[in-house]
C-alpha cells in the first residue's frame, strides 16, 4: 500500500549521508527488498530471523522480509553479555542471525552488510505475500526489570490492530522526517517503524543517542518529528541548558522543522518535562503510554492537554502526571487485590483489553485471562474524564505498616530539590515496617545534599510515613538501555553495601 | 454469500478495487462493488475482464488507498488496499468514507 500510495517517497534514509546504512530507499525499494530478503530467509530454511544489531535500513528490511517470509523476527538486544546472548539465542536454533557482533549462534550468520546485499538482489522467483493474521510476526524480549526476559508473541493481527486504531494510512505529508532513537529491540522501535511507513513519514535512525548528534539530525535532515525515551531528554535538556538552566546561546535549542516530540517507554520526571517544554515552546508533546504485551501504545497524552498545563490550568497540571486517554479500540479497568473494579479514582491494579493486547509468551500460557484482560502489573487510576495516571510497577509498591506507597510519588519530590540529579526509591526490609523506605541519591553536579535536609523536604511535602529512614548517596543508579530504573539492582545494591 | 470475517482480503469484480475486512458485519450481508460480489480469488483470475485500476490515490467517486468504509446498520468496515472506480455496498447501501481520527502521531 504505502508503495503504491507514496511511490516516490522515501521511507527510510538520510537524504544527507553517504553511509550505506543510511541510504535513502524508497517504498517501493523496501517493497523490493523484503520480498529479495524472504527469497533469502526461503534459501537458507531459516524458521526465524534474528536480529542483533542497531538500527538502521538492515533492521527496515528485516522486519519486513520475515513478514514477507512469513517468519517471526527475533530483536536481541546488542548490549547483553556473551553468555547471556548465548542462552538466548539457544532458544531459535533455527534462525539465520543478522549481526556484526560475531554472535555465538550455532546456525548461519550473515553481517549486516551481507544482509543488505541479498537484499539488494532482484527478486522475480519471490513468493506471493500470503496473509495470515495468526502468523507470529515478532517475539520481543520483555526488558526484565523485576525477573529474567520472557519473549513476548506478537501476532500480525495484534500490529494490524495497533496501526489501524491509532495511524491513519498516508497522514503524513512529504516533508515529514522521524527521527527514531529507540532500539530496535524495544517495542517503540517496531511499532514506528510500522506506523511510520502506514503514515508515509521517512524514518531517519540515530543509531546510539548523543545529545549533540541528536540535535545535529534534526538540523540536517529537517527532521519534523521525534521519539525519545525519557532519560534521552533528561541528556537533552541537561545539554542544552546546563545544571543552571541557562542556555548557551539564544539559538543553542533552536529546532526550527521540529513538530512533534513522543516521549514513553518510561515514567518522565516532571522536572525535566517542564525545561523540555519551555527549551522547544514551538513543539508538540506526546506521552505515549504503552507496553510490549500490548503492541506499543495504549494511551496517548498529546498536544493540546501539554499546552493547558503549561498555561497555569492547575486540572489540567495534573493530568501533564497521566499517561492520557485510552486509544479507541482499547478499554481499561483498575482493580482491587480481590479483583473487584474499583470505583472511578481508586487506585489499584490496571487491566487493560482491546484487540492490539496480546499478553502471549513464548512457551507459557497467556497471561490474557478469559473476558480478554490483561493485567499490566501497573499499579494506577483513571480519572472523572477518562485519564489514566499511572503510579508504577506494582512489584515495586512499597508496603510499609500495611499501606501502599509508590516509589514515583517520593521520587518526584526529591528531583524537586535542587541538588538532587536522580532519585530512586526502593523498600527495605524492617522489622517494625514489615518494608521501610530508602532512597539513592545521585547528587547534581556542583551541589551538596544532605541526608537530613533532604528528609525535611520530603515530609514537609509529603508526610512522614512516606519519608525515606534511609538516604544513601552513588554516583550513578543502574538503568536498562531504554531508561526504565533496574529497582532490583538499586535493591541489591543497598543491601549489600549499606 | 460469502462468510466475511475480519481479516479477509475481497477483490472487486468490477474494477480495481480491493479490500481487507476490519470489522465483521454483525449480521450477514451481500457484499457488492460495481454490482458484481465481492470475492477471494486472487486478482489473476478473470483479470482481463476488468477494467484497469484507477491510478494514484483514486480521487473523485471511487474507493480511495487507505481510506476506512463503513456500513453502519452492520458495523462492517473495510480498509482499501487497492483503489478502484467504484466504492463497495452491503445488501445495496454503499458504504460510507470514515472520518480520520485526529490522534496525534505517539511513535
Amino acid at each position: 500500500m504505502a508503495a503504491s500510495g507514496h511511490p516516490d517517497r522515501v521511507a527510510v534514509g538520510r537524504l544527507r549521508s553517504t553511509a550505506a546504512d543510511a541510504a535513502p530507499l524508497s517504498y517501493p525499494d523496501l517493497l523490493a527488498r523484503a520480498r529479495a530478503g524472504a527469497v533469502a530467509l526461503r534459501e537458507r530454511g531459516a524458521t526465524e530471523l534474528v536480529y542483533l544489531g542497531v538500527s538502521g535500513n538492515a533492521f527496515a528490511q528485516a522486519l519486513f522480509a520475515s513478514a514477507w517470509a512469513g517468519i517471526p523476527l527475533v530483536p536481541l538486544n546488542y548490549r547483553l553479555g556473551r553468555d547471556q546472548l548465548a542462552e538466548l539465542l539457544g532458544r531459535h536454533a533455527g534462525a539465520l542471525v543478522v549481526s556484526d557482533l560475531e554472535p555465538p549462534a550455532r546456525g548461519p550468520v550473515l553481517t549486516t552488510g551481507a544482509w543488505d546485499a541479498l537484499c539488494a538482489r532482484p527478486a522475480a522467483d519471490a513468493d506471493p505475500w500470503r496473509d495470515d493474521q495468526d502468523a507470529t510476526a515478532i517475539l520481543l524480549y520483555t526488558s526484565g526489570t523485576t525477573s529474567a526476559p520472557k519473549a513476548a508473541v506478537l501476532r500480525h493481527r495484534h500490529l494490524t490492530s495497533y496501526l489501524l486504531g491509532s495511524v491513519e494510512f498516508g497522514a503524513a505529508d512529504e516533508t515529514h522526517a522521524m527521527l527514531v532513537s529507540v532500539p530496535p529491540y524495544h517495542i517503540a522501535g517496531v511499532s514506528n517503524l510500522l506506523s511510520n511507513v502506514y503514515a508515509g513519514r521517512r524514518i531517519v535512525y540515530l543509531e546510539s543517542f548523543t545529545p549533540e548528534g541528536w540535535l545535529e539530525s534534526v538540523r540536517d535532515e529537517g527532521v519534523t518529528h521525534a521519539l525519545l525515551v525519557p532519560t534521552m531528554l533528561a541528556r537533552l535538556t541537561e545539554h542544552l541548558a546546563g545544571p543552571d538552566g541557562h542556555l548557551a546561546g539564544p539559538h543553542a535549542a533552536a529546532v526550527p522543522t521540529l513538530r512533534n516530540l513522543a516521549y514513553g517507554g518510561a515514567k518522565m520526571p516532571a522536572p525535566v518535562l517542564e525545561r523540555a517544554t519551555r527549551l522547544f515552546p514551538a513543539v508538540d508533546f506526546v506521552n505515549a503510554y504503552g507496553l510490549t504485551e500490548t503492541s506499543s501504545t495504549i494511551a496517548v497524552l498529546g498536544p493540546d492537554d501539554h499546552r493547558a498545563a503549561l498555561s497555569g490550568d492547575p486540572v489540567a497540571k495534573a493530568r501533564l502526571g497521566s499517561v492520557g486517554k485510552l486509544l479507541p479500540g482499547i478499554e481499561a479497568q483498575v482493580r482491587a487485590p480481590d479483583g473487584a473494579v474499583m470505583p472511578e479514582g481508586g487506585i489499584g491494579d490496571v487491566f487493560v483489553r482491546g484487540d492490539q493486547v496480546s499478553g502471549e509468551y513464548r512457551g507459557t500460557a497467556s497471561a490474557v485471562d478469559a473476558d480478554g484482560w490483561l493485567a499490566t502489573r501497573d499499579r494506577g487510576w483513571i480519572d472523572d474524564e477518562g485519564y489514566l495516571f499511572i503510579e508504577g510497577r506494582a512489584d515495586d509498591t512499597i508496603i510499609r505498616g500495611g499501606e501502599n506507597l509508590a516509589p514515583a510519588e517520593i521520587e518526584d519530590v526529591l528531583l524537586d530539590h535542587p541538588a538532587v540529579a536522580e532519585a530512586a526509591v526502593v523498600g527495605i526490609p524492617d522489622e517494625q515496617w514489615g518494608q521501610d523506605i530508602a532512597a539513592v541519591i545521585v547528587p547534581r553536579a556542583g551541589h551538596a545534599a544532605d541526608a537530613g535536609e533532604l528528609q525535611a523536604w520530603v515530609r514537609s511535602r509529603l508526610r512522614s510515613a512516606k519519608t525515606p529512614a534511609v538516604i544513601v548517596f552513588r554516583d550513578s543508579l543502574p538503568h536498562t538501555p531504554t531508561g526504565k530504573l533496574l529497582r532490583r539492582e538499586v535493591l541489591a545494591d543497598l543491601l549489600a553495601n549499606p | 454469500m460469502t462468510e466475511i470475517a475480519a481479516g479477509q482480503r475481497l477483490r472487486s469484480q468490477a474494477c480495481g478495487t480491493e479490500v481487507i475486512v476490519v470489522r465483521a458485519p454483525d449480521q450477514p450481508v451481500e457484499l457488492t462493488c460495481g454490482g458484481s460480489p465481492m470475492t477471494a480469488e486472487p486478482a489473476a483470475a478473470g483479470a482481463a475482464a476488468r477494467p484497469k485500476p484507477a491510478a494514484g490515490g483514486g480521487g473523485g467517486g471511487g474507493a480511495q488507498l487507505g481510506k476506512r468504509y463503513l456500513d453502519e446498520p452492520t458495523g462492517l468496515e473495510l480498509l482499501c488496499t487497492k483503489p478502484g472506480s467504484e466504492v463497495p455496498a452491503a445488501d445495496g447501501r454503499a458504504l460510507t468514507l470514515k472520518a480520520a481520527r485526529p490522534l496525534p502521531a505517539s511513535d
